[in-house]
């Protein structure tokens, strides 16, 4: 029995782990942008880490359960509501058919995931239930839910209401907000002074932000190392002739505003990146509200992959504390 | 052609860029090491991506330690310089409908983020590049054929490289500032490439046209999309055929009663000959895409 959207919030999508392997057409991964809440929300309910959920961005939606089930909401700190009773976050509590979910307004963070016993049933897109709304792929018809969308539940798993994950656990949302960065890409266009400043200064996450990339703003102007222009690259010295976009790599198209590709990013384009943030910090900027104070700080291969080993283990404490 | 330059992004791709600038040599060479990367089934690699003069793998550092991927590519670049630069591949005629209603609206709404507030795309891109008038520079944009040389930005939205001498090829500059809006299925131009916007969305790209020829569906519906919803991978050749409003509509309607078929002739593309004959190479690959 499907759940009933009676409000659809800001934007909720539905996510789970993402659609690898089509990125060389243009079709990015898209799933969680904060994959450990996503993860943790469903292993509450009982589903597989990486059964669909629903991520809320900024403002919760409004829910009618047809069913009864199990339900889990981490990630941004947004309370959520039973027919108006609040329930604690990181900790599954159950929702009875004819009943109601709902928000409370955001205290921290950016994006809930809501987690139900099943996951979200909708069909299977490339492999991924995951929406990519700029190709109006996967999710429910590719889009943000709507009032009055159905959202088909799975068969869910056997699970117990009150299992929660512990606070030491859990990865909040701080301000200011670190996001390592490996140097390299484009890092030799930008003068010495310019790779200093980049890191040194204190950045703040601008309105434009969202699943496929965040902006930020407040930071000095980079400077180019001068040159001629290579063909195909374009005349701006921030051009390139058109590449491929890491994911979370750093492009800082005209020298002014950093932005950081997220997981719906653009496969490619014609802006030189200076680094990208290393694959462990992705999450927390999923979290990130606009004018968050951001600094950017300078890591090495080893120091990337232990800061990997790091969030490894935190996903293992994580799974034997919701075993 | 100078070496690879290898980079990392951070702790998961590998950046390789075979040259600086633009070159159908440095489209080979990228196509033909992430052809071999493909082929050798390295372990631990999550995406291969060829991009115009340059290429990107995704790998997991679990599977595979950093240093360890970068020394296998560079045994497959080695390999990859002695690779003959041939391709089998296929032509596609794409209908362009220049001077449209749509992209005109909305080049009009965003004027003010272009270098001439007061021409259109089409007649600045004339202007830039030497052409006495529109009527001119849209009979060079649809003259030679255009490799698709990398495919992305969005999904399945093709970069296409004009098949001409350096000197001969159109270059214009990106809008000022990227609009918010773009028609689906818009022919655009930024740098060396054209391109055609596979979905509605933002760009940057001048507008010359639009295509009544889907390249992306999601749902799979349309007969040649159903196989798999993105049409064009890196190698296809593309050739502009300019049509007028009639043939526009009418070719609108054929998509929407799913009778379009794309005119795709099989062809093999060989580089070295290409180069010693540009117009006599693009004459016969004309010759084929309208031989029964």
């Amino acid at each position: 029995m499907p759940t009933k959207v009676i409000a659809g919030g800001l934007a909720t999508t539905i996510q789970d782990l993402g659609r690898p392997g089509y990125y060389h057409l243009g079709i990015p991964i898209s799933g969680a942008m904060d994959r450990f809440a996503l993860r943790a929300a469903n292993r509450l309910v009982g589903n597989d880490e990486g059964a669909a959920a629903l991520e809320a961005v900024f403002i919760g939606p409004e829910l009618e359960f047809t069913e009864d089930a199990l339900v889990a909401v981490t990630g941004a700190e947004m309370t959520p509501k039973v027919d108006g009773d609040e329930q604690a976050t990181w900790t599954a509590f159950p929702v009875k058919a004819g009943q109601v979910l709902s928000f409370d307004f955001l205290r921290a963070g950016a994006r809930a995931y809501i987690a139900i016993s099943g996951g979200i049933d909708v069909p299977m897109a490339l492999g991924s239930r995951s929406t990519y709304a700029i190709g109006a792929l996967g999710g429910f018809e590719g889009r943000a839910i709507q009032p009055g969308d159905l959202l088909p539940l799975g068969k869910a798993a056997p699970a117990r209401a009150g299992k929660s994950l512990p606070e030491a656990l859990r990865r909040g949302s701080g301000s200011p907000v670190e996001l390592r960065v490996l140097p390299g890409l484009y890092w030799h266009r930008i003068v010495e002074a310019s790779q200093k400043s980049f890191f040194d200064d204190t950045w703040k996450v601008a309105p434009e932000c969202d699943r496929m990339g965040y902006r930020f703003r407040s930071g000095k102007a980079l400077e180019f190392v001068p040159r001629e222009p290579p063909f195909g690259a374009g005349s701006d010295p921030s051009n390139i002739t058109d590449a491929c976009y890491p994911y979370g790599s750093v492009q800082v198209p005209g020298g002014t505003e950093p932005i950081v590709l997220h997981r719906d990013a653009v496969s490619g384009g014609g802006y030189f990146m200076l680094g990208t943030v290393i694959s462990a910090d992705m999450d927390l900027i999923g979290q990130m509200q606009p004018h968050t104070p951001t600094r950017f700080v300078k890591v090495d291969m080893d120091e990337a992959l232990a800061a990997r080993h790091d969030r490894q283990r935190m996903l293992d404490r994580m799974r034997e504390a919701l075993a | 052609m100078k070496e690879a330059r290898y980079a990392f992004g951070g702790d998961e791709h590998v950046f390789v860029e075979v040259d600086e600038e633009m070159s159908l040599e440095a489209f080979f060479k990228s196509l033909a090491i992430t052809n071999a990367v493909r082929d050798s089934q390295i372990k631990g690699v999550t995406e291969i991506c060829p991009a115009n003069a340059s290429f990107q793998i995704k790998f997991d550092p679990d599977v595979i330690k950093p240093d360890d991927m970068l020394a296998e590519l560079k045994k497959l670049e080695a390999a990859a310089e002695k690779a003959e630069p041939r391709l089998q591949t296929r032509i596609i005629e794409v209908p362009v409908y220049y001077q449209d209603p749509w992209t005109h609206e909305t080049l009009m709404r965003f004027r003010e983020r272009h270098q001439d507030p007061n021409g259109t795309d089409l007649e600045y891109a004339a202007r830039i590049n030497g052409y006495g008038s529109v009527a001119d520079f849209i009979a060079a944009h649809s003259g030679s054929p255009w490799f698709v040389s990398m495919v992305g930005f969005v999904a399945g939205l093709p970069f296409l490289y004009q098949m001409v001498e350096r000197e001969r090829q159109i270059q214009v500059p990106k809008y000022l500032r990227p609009r918010t809006d773009t028609p689906k299925l818009t022919v655009g131009y930024g740098g060396c490439f054209s391109c055609i916007y596979s979905v509605r969305g933002a760009g940057g790209y001048q507008m010359f046209g639009i295509t009544p020829m889907p390249i992306f569906d999601p749902q799979q519906q349309l007969n040649y999309l159903s196989d798999f919803m993105v049409f064009f991978k890196p190698g296809d050749i593309v050739k502009f055929q300019p049509i007028d409003a009639d043939a526009y509509s009418a070719a609108v309607e054929e998509v929407a009663a799913d009778r379009y078929v794309p005119r795709i002739k099989e062809v093999t593309f060989a580089l070295d000959a290409f180069n010693a004959d540009i117009d006599g190479y693009n004459r016969k690959l004309e010759e084929a895409l309208h031989a029964n």
